[in-house]
């Protein structure tokens, strides 16, 4: 149905031409689905830019052939392309809510849709506009049909954004990382439904993705990208059972999964042996029954209702919950970036919450609680080389003079892995890994003995993540601090993670030890957060 | 991570990234040659002058231009370029002033509203509305007119009429760093509110101030001139380009033309100029343009 062959792409830059894409040969039957999983950069995206001819400026095909149904797609007139986008293939983006017009009610944009490519005229537009919200499941749809896209979730976009790619009932569906940036269970349902959709209505369908167990849950077929080029194509079960290039054994090994170990994650020889850690100590941080209320214009808003639970020295926390539990506030109080309503946060006997934020800066305890942040792109300031960020606390909180400092920062660069001659880069000279290992050597620069880690490894490919949190155990047992873990991710909670706490609007639902609650969640939530990770692929014969 | 290792290491200084953006592009580099005139004339302009701008010759008044008068001379035998030359530290010392004066004043109001938020911004913005709802020329006028003809008071009414579009642009842009991770890191490194909105997010603003400051360059300059032209400012027989096109334009009529041509060309190309300078000084000082 759809057959690339020897596909090239190559894009003109201020440095010269880059090969996006490098002869890239795929095939897809009828009513199959492929997955097309890469890192960031492997070429993916493009790739299928390519085939529905939406490059940006500057990129072209350079050579091969993408054939659909008999046409030729590098070939095909932009009018011809135009009817074949939407009613033949259609895309599915990955953030929905850039994908979909701000102004514009979402019922009105599947209208569009219907009426461009002459599905419905303006009499019938509505009742299949709603027609097609009930088929990508959304409650009450006459209702939602008025609705602006700021008023609905994520995940409800998702579905406006499937409902409009499916209004003309297409033949092919690209899903270009379509649950990226959604929770965990959101991401569930959305993937679900559109499985669902692709088996009812016998559509063949391309998932680009960079998450291996989605890709091996959802996908027939799977290609395995790397800088452009297609390294493996297979069946799902035999690229994650029996992977046969480097490559692709690498990504699998490094996706965080049932029973993997940290060293597990790193490719074989990269393999050290665990760091040996020292037992925990007393209680280093209690939080105790700490509540955080906004002012809203509906009313207070309550994000946290009653915290409490306690670190020990040494320890490592995960606190774990979907987007708004309230996770990013608590830690953000634990911090002192943020005042709690009420409740009590005791580091090391002294109570933290009655000294005000704004003050803090200055308080002595500040060296000794500091924070990861998720994004390490916005969390650095793009003005400042990598020296000026991890000097930045040395400076301020640090007795050290210019030349002890300098030397300091040389000795965090070699203990966080960057190479010294990236410390007069900035950021936006970083790739996403570097940038992280800035924020870490200037979140550990003082010895801080607590470091909240607020998702250090969301915006990372899974390689750079196994090197990342290995990073952090590494220094974790070297350094003798306690961390508190935040993510959404359990199965990377348990790669590093002592305890766990799980919130839910607000609320603690369950606490205990990693593997216990893993293994048997007590509370329903939990067991529905663990249900809904995509299934990483079986362990590896390699181990 | 290892592809980083293999390239040479590389860190540009500031004047070396500014050599680049100036050979990058060329636009750039004429509005910086352009510029480096308007310095020239402005520091050196009365000792290059070849006569003396205030001294009048009834001999050979309104003469065209000659080899002895290449822009000819005035009605009172002024030598026209003797005079534009010299004009040109008056005006651009004019401009410039009014600039920083309202660059200060605009990033201390619009960096406090833009961080705090609440009743700074409230008072602010209503106050910044006020003054934008008077026709801005008009609203200079009547400064000048209530504090009386002085230099400083034109660079105080060119300033004051500048102030808001300074305040609503750095308002803007700190209110979206406000809460970045980069600010939020900086508190946890032991800087203060004011250390995080003074070092920390307030530089990041200059890049988009920077086109603002060059363009509110040329307007001031044409602001000062306008308002001498209407006889406000800057009085007779001082050398301003704005009162010498407001003498000059009475003998248009008789076919003096130069009188009025030779200034308003040179009140032209200044502002020409610092329309032109925009760009390049926001790729100067921004340093995710240093590839």
């Amino acid at each position: 149905m759809l057959k690339l062959t020897d596909l090239s792409v190559r894009f003109r830059t201020r440095r010269g031409p880059v090969d996006a894409v490098r002869s890239v040969s795929l095939e897809l039957g009828r009513g199959e689905t492929l997955g097309v999983v890469g890192e960031s950069g492997s070429g993916k995206s493009v790739t299928s830019y390519a085939l529905m001819r939406i490059l940006d400026r500057g990129g072209e095909i350079v050579a091969g052939d993408a054939v659909y149904g008999g046409v030729d797609l590098r070939r095909a007139s932009e009018r011809a392309m135009a009817d074949i986008r939407g009613r033949e293939i259609s895309m599915i983006f990955q953030n929905p809510r850039a994908a979909l017009n701000p102004i514009r009610t979402v019922g009105r944009q599947i209208e569009d849709v219907l009426r461009r490519h002459s599905r419905a005229t303006a009499q019938t537009a509505r009742r299949k506009a709603i027609k097609a919200m009930e088929a990508v499941r959304i409650q009450d749809a006459a209702a939602r049909y008025h609705a602006y896209p700021f008023e609905l979730s994520g995940g409800m976009c998702q579905r406006i954004v499937i409902a409009i790619a499916l209004a003309c009932d297409p033949k092919l569906l690209i899903a270009d990382e379509p649950t990226t940036g959604l929770d965990i269970t959101t991401q569930k349902a959305v993937m679900d439904l559109i499985a669902e959709l692709i088996r009812e209505r016998d559509m063949s369908a391309i998932l680009i993705t960079h998450d291996l167990g989605l890709a091996a849950q959802y996908c027939d077929r799977i290609a395995v990208m790397k800088d452009g080029e297609v390294v493996e194509t297979g069946a799902s079960a035999d690229v994650f059972g029996a992977p046969a290039h480097a490559y692709t054994r690498k990504l699998v090994s490094a996706t965080p999964r049932d029973g993997a170990q940290l060293r597990g994650l790193l490719p074989a020889e990269a393999r050290k042996p665990p760091p040996a850690r020292a037992a925990l100590g007393a209680p280093i941080l209690e939080v105790q029954e700490l509540t955080k209320t906004f002012p809203g214009k509906a009313g207070p808003v309550h994000a946290v209702k009653g915290v409490s639970f306690d670190v020990r020295d040494g320890e490592t926390v995960g606190l774990v919950g979907e987007s708004g539990c309230g996770k990013s506030t608590t830690s953000a109080m634990i911090v002192r970036l943020l005042d709690p309503t009420s409740g009590r946060i005791v580091f090391k006997g002294e109570d933290l919450a009655r000294r005000p934020a704004a003050r803090f800066a200055r308080d002595p305890l500040r060296a000794q609680i500091q924070m990861v942040f998720q994004d390490a792109t916005d969390s650095l300031n793009p003005r400042h080389t990598s020296r000026q960020s991890i000097e930045e606390p040395l400076r301020r909180l640090s007795p050290l003079g210019a030349r002890a400092r300098s030397a300091r920062i040389e000795e965090l660069a070699d203990l966080v892995g960057l190479p010294q001659p990236l410390l007069d880069r900035f950021p936006h000279q970083l790739s996403g890994g570097q940038k992280a290992r800035v924020g870490i050597a200037r979140a550990i620069a003082l010895e801080p003995r607590f470091l909240i880690l607020d998702e250090p490894t969301a915006a990372l490919d899974v390689s750079i993540q196994a090197i990342v949190l290995n990073l952090l155990a590494d220094l974790r047992a070297k350094l003798g601090m306690s961390y508190l873990f935040v993510s959404h991710d359990l199965h990377v909670v348990r790669l590093l993670c002592d305890r766990v706490v799980v919130m839910r609007a607000g609320e603690i639902v369950e606490q205990g030890a990693v593997e216990e609650v893993m293994r048997a969640p007590s509370d329903p939530y939990t067991q529905s957060l663990l249900d809904a990770a995509p299934r990483p692929p079986v362990a590896l014969a390699a181990e | 991570m290892t592809e980083a290792m293999h390239e040479p290491p590389r860190s540009r200084s500031t004047l070396d990234h500014a050599l680049y953006v100036l050979r990058d592009n060329p636009v750039t580099l004429i509005a910086f040659a352009m510029f480096a005139l308007l310095l020239f004339m402005a520091l050196f302009g009365p000792l290059v002058a070849p006569y003396d701008p205030l001294a009048s010759n009834t001999d050979v008044a309104l003469k065209p231009p000659s080899a002895a008068h290449w822009f000819g001379t005035d009605n009172l035998g002024r030598d026209v370029f003797s005079r534009v030359l010299v004009a040109a530290r008056l005006d651009l010392m004019i401009s410039i002033a009014a600039v920083a004066l309202s660059f200060i004043v605009g990033s201390v109001l619009g960096a406090a509203a833009g961080y705090w938020g609440g009743w700074i911004d409230t008072v602010l913005g209503r106050l910044l509305d006020t003054i934008m709802a008077f026709p801005l020329f008009v609203l200079a006028m009547g400064i000048v007119a209530a504090l009386g003809n002085s230099v400083e008071n034109i660079i105080y009414a060119t300033a004051i009429i500048n102030t808001p579009f300074y305040a609503r642009l750095v308002r803007a842009e700190v209110n979206i760093r406000r809460n970045a991770g980069f600010a939020q890191a900086a508190k946890l490194a032991g800087n203060s509110d004011l250390r995080v909105l003074a070092f920390h997010i307030f530089p990041n603003a200059l890049p988009p101030m920077m086109v603002q400051v060059s363009l509110n360059l040329g307007w001031s300059i044409l602001n000062a001139a306008g308002l001498s032209f209407i006889g406000l400012g800057v009085r007779p027989p001082t050398a301003e380009w704005g009162v010498m096109v407001a003498e000059g334009a009475n003998f248009i009529v008789s076919g003096e033309w130069w009188v009025a041509l030779f200034p308003g060309l040179a009140l032209m190309f200044a502002v020409f100029t610092f329309n032109l300078l925009g760009d390049g000084l926001r790729d100067i000082v921004d340093p995710r343009q240093r590839t």
